[in-house]
């Protein structure tokens, strides 16, 4: 299969421009069926930084993305996207800043119902961009994720792999500022996944969004802070020793609270027993 | 099996009727505000009144037929066998037609509705819609409930032509009674307040059983099994608010027709 052309722009340099924080939480809190899931939970992401979330199944890791879309409410505290508290507003007035956040969810959750191109157009026709431009955007999209050939099939007709790569293409169609990825290699398999997590890395690289990345394979997110995408290679390359941010850092939930927020080097050197044995 | 506590369901309850009033009031609210899913309310429309119209066709028929066939015992008694069509007009226009037009609607479309949402619901497409900037009330609820209330309209004076078809029928060829004394007796006896309560009804139910229906799919939660359980409920609660509300609006429209 041919690789993908891609705009010509590189991954941020290590002395970049002064960053701006897109996502604020603050002591956030919240529970279900009186069970805590996320306890006194803060954190910022900065723009262009992507920042994986690791915990262990029921962490609560994609909770935070529905909290950080306001698909949920907490119970307390404060969450701010790009510059509005989401955590205090009415349902109808989240719809306009939800545009601006591109999401991959677990299971894809591709509209059965519509085919391709109709999942991937869906907030294009919503917005009432014109039916020309649509195509040409949708079919950027699909090309980014190499399944331009797919645009009349059915989600149903499709691999797990495929599913989940529509669904990135469907997030990053109209190119939104903050893109989150709740366990996008979840249930696939290592070759898959790394197609997926290359698709991650040349997103970032590419386009500089910020993202939040649940996962629950450490090894994606540390090819995530170790890797670069190439354009002149068209492919993820690792860091080694070029002088490249990859602006890639983690956080580590245990028992609904942060225990870890820090980059790839202080994960790796940390002292915590639980960390170490959970990187091990 | 779990037992639940009085206190507990008296909460749940509450919060159902809560929740359901709130999204009620949303979608005729959504009707006035943009973006309308014209395409989708058409397309709604299609499903419900087109896919119908066999089973109220049917319905309304064979309902017809049966109403003349005990009527006329009754009737032949005191030798009234001509009233049979004004029995049948009367109680297929002001009762039957839109109740048992409404009880097809509700089987047919409650479940449908509770069964697709459910389904979205539970495979996180509804959320992904909401994500997308999407509200689902104006893109899913809205457009059903708009298209329930007119095609139910239309389905039930469908049915109440069947109905009196129906009773011709039996009339004409089992009772033998004559064609134009039939339709001139059954026209005749109506009054308007008939017509206007007849009409009235299918409004009200076309509104139950969308509402109700969207209610249970988008509340719908456990996987499979939890599809399964809410579109039995919406069919339930749809037919059984049918039935209710038929009583009371009867009453209150009576009174104020009086």
């Amino acid at each position: 299969m041919p690789a993908p052309v891609a705009p010509a722009e590189s991954p941020a340099p290590i002395s970049g421009a002064q960053p701006q924080t897109v996502i604020v939480f603050q002591d956030v809190s919240i529970s279900f069926e009186g069970n805590p899931v996320l306890e006194g939970i803060s954190f910022q992401l900065e723009r262009g930084e992507t920042k994986a979330l690791l915990g262990v199944a029921g962490s609560g890791k994609s909770t935070i993305l529905k909290l950080t879309m306001g698909l949920v409410k907490p119970d307390r505290g404060q969450i701010w996207v790009l510059g509005q508290e989401v955590s205090a507003m009415k349902e109808e007035d989240l719809f306009e800043l939800r545009r601006k956040i591109g999401m991959v969810f677990q299971e894809s959750a591709l509209f059965d119902s519509l085919k391709v191109r109709d999942n991937v157009a869906y907030r294009l026709i919503e917005e009432g961009v014109p039916d020309d431009k649509v195509q040409k955007r949708v079919e950027e999209a699909l090309r980014f994720v190499e399944l331009e050939h797919t645009l009349n099939m059915l989600p149903s007709e499709l691999s797990g792999g495929m599913r989940r790569r529509v669904a990135i293409a469907r997030a990053i169609v109209d190119q939104p500022e903050i893109v989150l990825y709740d366990s996008p290699t979840g249930g696939l398999d290592p070759v898959t996944s790394t197609t997926i997590i290359e698709l991650l890395v040349k997103q970032r690289d590419v386009y500089h969004n910020s993202s939040l990345l649940v996962s629950h394979r450490l090894q994606d997110a540390f090819t995530m802070a170790t890797h670069y995408f190439d354009r002149n290679q068209n492919r993820m390359v690792p860091v080694d020793g070029a002088h490249i941010d990859t602006r890639t850092s983690f956080l580590v939930l245990r028992d609904s609270k942060v225990i870890f927020d820090g980059s790839a080097h202080e994960l790796a050197s940390t002292r915590d027993e639980y960390i170490r044995e959970y990187i091990s | 099996m779990e037992l639940i506590s009085p206190t507990d369901y008296a909460k749940d309850l509450v919060l159902a009727i809560q929740e359901w009033t709130y999204l009620a009031a949303r979608s005729i609210g959504n009707v006035f505000r943009q973006p309308r899913y014209v395409a989708d309310t058409l397309q709604q429309a299609d499903l419900i009144g087109v896919g119908s119209l066999p089973i109220v066709v049917l319905t309304g028929f064979f309902t017809g037929g049966v109403l003349a066939l005990n009527a006329a015992r009754t009737l032949e008694q005191y030798g009234s066998l001509s009233l049979t069509g004004q029995l049948v007009s009367i109680s297929m226009v002001r009762e039957l037609g839109p109740t048992l037009a409404g009880l097809m609607v509700a089987g047919r479309n409650a479940s449908g509705m509770a069964s697709e949402l459910g389904s979205m619901k539970v495979t996180e497409q509804i959320d992904a819609m909401r994500a997308l900037g999407t509200d689902p009330s104006k893109k899913l609820v809205t457009p059903r409930v708009v298209a329930t209330i007119i095609m139910l309209f239309f389905l039930t004076i469908i049915c109440d032509f069947f109905g009196l078809t129906g009773g011709f029928a039996v009339s004409a060829l089992g009772l033998h009674l004559d064609a134009h004394q039939y339709w001139s007796n059954a026209y005749q006896s109506l009054e308007f307040g008939d017509v206007i309560i007849g009409l009235v009804k299918p409004l009200l139910f076309g509104f139950l059983v969308a509402t109700i229906g969207c209610y249970y799919g988008l509340t719908s939660r456990g996987g499979t099994q939890g599809v399964g359980r809410a579109t039995t409920q919406a069919v339930v609660a749809a037919s059984i608010m049918i039935l209710g509300v038929n009583y009371f609006a009867s009453q209150l429209l009576l009174y104020l027709l009086k």
